[in-house]
């Protein structure tokens, strides 16, 4: 349990120093484009005009401190203010309306990236001496090191415009009806590039990791001793070496889930898939303040409860972690 | 120590190939004027040939004779050049020729121009925060590792939360928020979003360093930390160090590159990541305009490779049991 509550508590200050700095961020910039802004939006509705005036702490004579409590009242309420492209929606509703699909395509795919690459890594270290496995490992590398929304602009180039196999953008045909079994392939058969483009992109990852781990578990003299009694080779790949191997994976894998999240927030972009990264895409164009620092919160929060789920599968799998850690 | 390294270094098969690429890239940043057959922002080559220059008559004005001996004359003349002037257009959107090697963009600007005036602008931008990067992640390290205690919890502590905050939204933010557009806005947002991975990485090496003998004789010598720091510690993790400018390199000419495509750079600078924007954002995709997207990308992920290889050189030169047996 001191396990778990080391790591909440870890989570939950992470968690007040992005809502801090969410807070500091629009207030201690250089210049003041809180002005600047204001004097360009000559001509939209007084209420907008309020709501980037709250949104940089224009509107109060209020000290810092108490605009700071005021926020962090706001937030706990969940009023993240009004949205300026969309006004006069709020924030919370236009971003409601994006979170389902990046849950789905990002949280999908991250997970089945994690889950194809640790296979991978486990038979590419066991066979770490064969040419096919160093292949593998060569070819993830260079895969890895495409900027993430590149291979998605390849995979739309070629899979979409040039051979027409899969749609170009946006998340389902607007022509069926829903809900539908054909909606429900028609979401399938949209999410299906950006889906593969942060698969692939983000496999390599996991690949490396779990091939490192194996191989320096498969040094280890509890394998020698293993193969020396003569167990089955299958046995001692996923129950000797593979069990022990994955522990440091998943850690590995709550830690970088903010990056690989950063990589499908641009996939969503590149493909114009209506998730959050799409629409803090879209904020940035418009200079939609409000509804950029919303999306941010969430994308925090979302990967934050992610590595608390990541630190819960971390108790369950390892025995030590349960016993209170080191 | 350093030369040892180096020698393993060089005879690993990995890291020689990263290091070609990469030095292949620094020699096109460095020779691009050279290496550039147009101007990156010019759509058009103009070319002035003099045919024929000729004077007019000389017309009087004024004439004055000032003594027996001088005379001062003012007078007006017309001399007339005859030039041809060739203007030759570039194609707009043109796929690869002879003459323009990767093609041209849709205002007629020579794309393979571009790309070897961008690897100036991104190499360069890299290199910086990479080396900017290390060294904070250096310094809060050497700190923590060293110092323990109370600096060692804080550090740690805001390590560890900033690893877990998604780096990629908060430079959005923090860039959205910037009026001034450019490449040093990006270097900074770059590096202070950056330092967590590698301070970790390298804080850990710190402590476990501290602890080896050969530092505890120094520190019962008396040695200042200075001393011990810098010439007991920092050389014996010089490759760690090096693994991690190289890692924060590679992530920052692909933030960079990122970061300009949303088109949160300066879009009138010529970089990778300005070409994958004006790319974009005239719908080269669509139009089929492969040769405007693809070079950029490759070459940032060649530059990747370059740093992957030799960090997987350095890997396997650290940890003998990665390597083939």
């Amino acid at each position: 349990m001191k396990y778990l509550f080391r790591k909440l508590s870890l989570l939950a200050f992470a968690l007040f120093v992005a809502v801090t700095l969410n807070f500091f961020i629009p207030r201690m910039m250089p210049g003041d484009p809180a002005t600047e802004l204001v004097d360009k939006m000559q001509g939209i509705p007084p209420e907008a005009l309020e709501s980037i005036k709250v949104a940089f702490g224009l509107k109060t004579d209020d000290p810092m401190i108490v605009q700071y409590f005021k926020y962090l009242g706001n937030i706990f309420k969940g009023d993240l203010g009004i949205s300026l492209s969309r006004f006069p929606t709020p924030v919370s509703t236009v971003l409601a309306l994006a979170i389902p699909w990046t849950l789905g395509l990002i949280g999908l795919s991250t997970v089945l990236s994690f889950f194809i690459g640790t296979v991978v890594g486990i038979a590419v270290a066991w066979n770490r001496n064969k040419r096919a496995a160093s292949w593998t490992v060569g070819v993830f590398i260079f895969i890895r090191s495409f900027p993430y929304f590149w291979l998605g602009l390849l995979l739309i180039y070629l899979l979409g415009f040039r051979f027409e196999v899969f749609p170009v953008g946006g998340s389902f045909s607007p022509y069926v009806q829903r809900p539908s079994w054909d909606f429900f392939v028609s979401v399938l058969y949209h999410g299906f590039l950006p889906a593969l483009t942060i698969v692939v992109s983000s496999m390599g990852t996991w690949i490396l990791t779990m091939r490192n781990n194996m191989i320096n578990v498969l040094a280890e003299d509890y394998i020698t001793v293993a193969l020396a009694k003569g167990l089955s080779l299958k046995r001692i790949k996923t129950l000797y070496a593979a069990k022990n191997a994955i522990l440091p994976s998943i850690t590995g894998f709550a830690m970088s889930l903010g990056f690989v999240v950063g990589g499908g927030l641009l996939t969503e972009m590149v493909f114009g898939y209506p998730g959050v990264g799409l629409m803090l895409f879209q904020a940035v164009q418009a200079k939609d303040y409000p509804l950029m620092q919303a999306i941010f919160l969430f994308i925090s929060t979302a990967v934050l409860a992610a590595n608390f789920l990541a630190d819960l599968a971390v108790l369950v799998l390892d025995p030590r972690a349960r016993d209170g850690g080191r | 120590m350093l030369g040892d390294l180096w020698k393993l270094f060089l005879e690993n098969k990995k890291a020689l190939a990263g290091l070609l690429i990469l030095l292949f890239f620094v020699g096109v940043a460095l020779f691009a004027p050279w290496i550039a057959p147009y101007d990156p922002r010019g759509n058009k080559l103009v070319d002035q040939e003099v045919l024929e220059e000729s004077r007019g008559r000389k017309q009087t004005v004024e004439r004055t004779q000032l003594d027996e001996f001088t005379e001062e004359r003012i007078y007006d003349q017309t001399f007339t050049t005859r030039t041809k002037e060739t203007t030759v257009k570039f194609p707009l959107k043109s796929p690869p020729t002879s003459k323009h090697l990767l093609g041209t963009t849709h205002s007629g600007q020579d794309i393979f121009s571009q790309v070897v005036w961008g690897t100036r602008v991104s190499l360069s931008v890299g290199l910086v925060t990479g080396l900017f990067t290390t060294l904070v992640a250096l310094t809060l390290a050497l700190s923590a590792g060293y110092f323990g205690g109370r600096v060692d919890e804080v550090i740690s502590l805001f390590t560890n939360v900033f690893l877990v905050i998604p780096s990629l939204p908060l430079m959005i933010v923090i860039a959205a928020y910037i009026t001034v557009r450019g490449v040093v806005p990006i270097i900074l947002i770059l590096g202070l979003t950056s330092w967590p991975w590698p301070t970790r990485l390298l804080r850990s090496q710190v402590l476990s360093l501290k602890n080896r003998d050969f530092v505890r004789v120094a520190a019962s010598l008396g040695e200042k930390p200075g001393f011990i720091i810098f010439r007991e510690i920092l050389p014996n993790m010089i490759s760690l160090v090096m693994a991690s400018f190289f890692q924060s390199t590679m992530a920052a000419i692909i933030g960079e590159a990122t970061l300009e495509f949303i088109g949160l750079g300066n879009v009138s600078v010529v970089s990778w990541g300005t070409l994958l924007y004006w790319a974009q954002t005239n719908g080269a995709l669509l139009s089929g305009a492969w040769w405007w997207f693809l070079p950029p990308g490759i070459c940032i992920a060649l530059i990747g490779t370059s740093f992957a290889l030799m960090n997987f050189a350095i890997d396997e030169i650290s940890n003998p049991k990665l390597r083939k047996r």
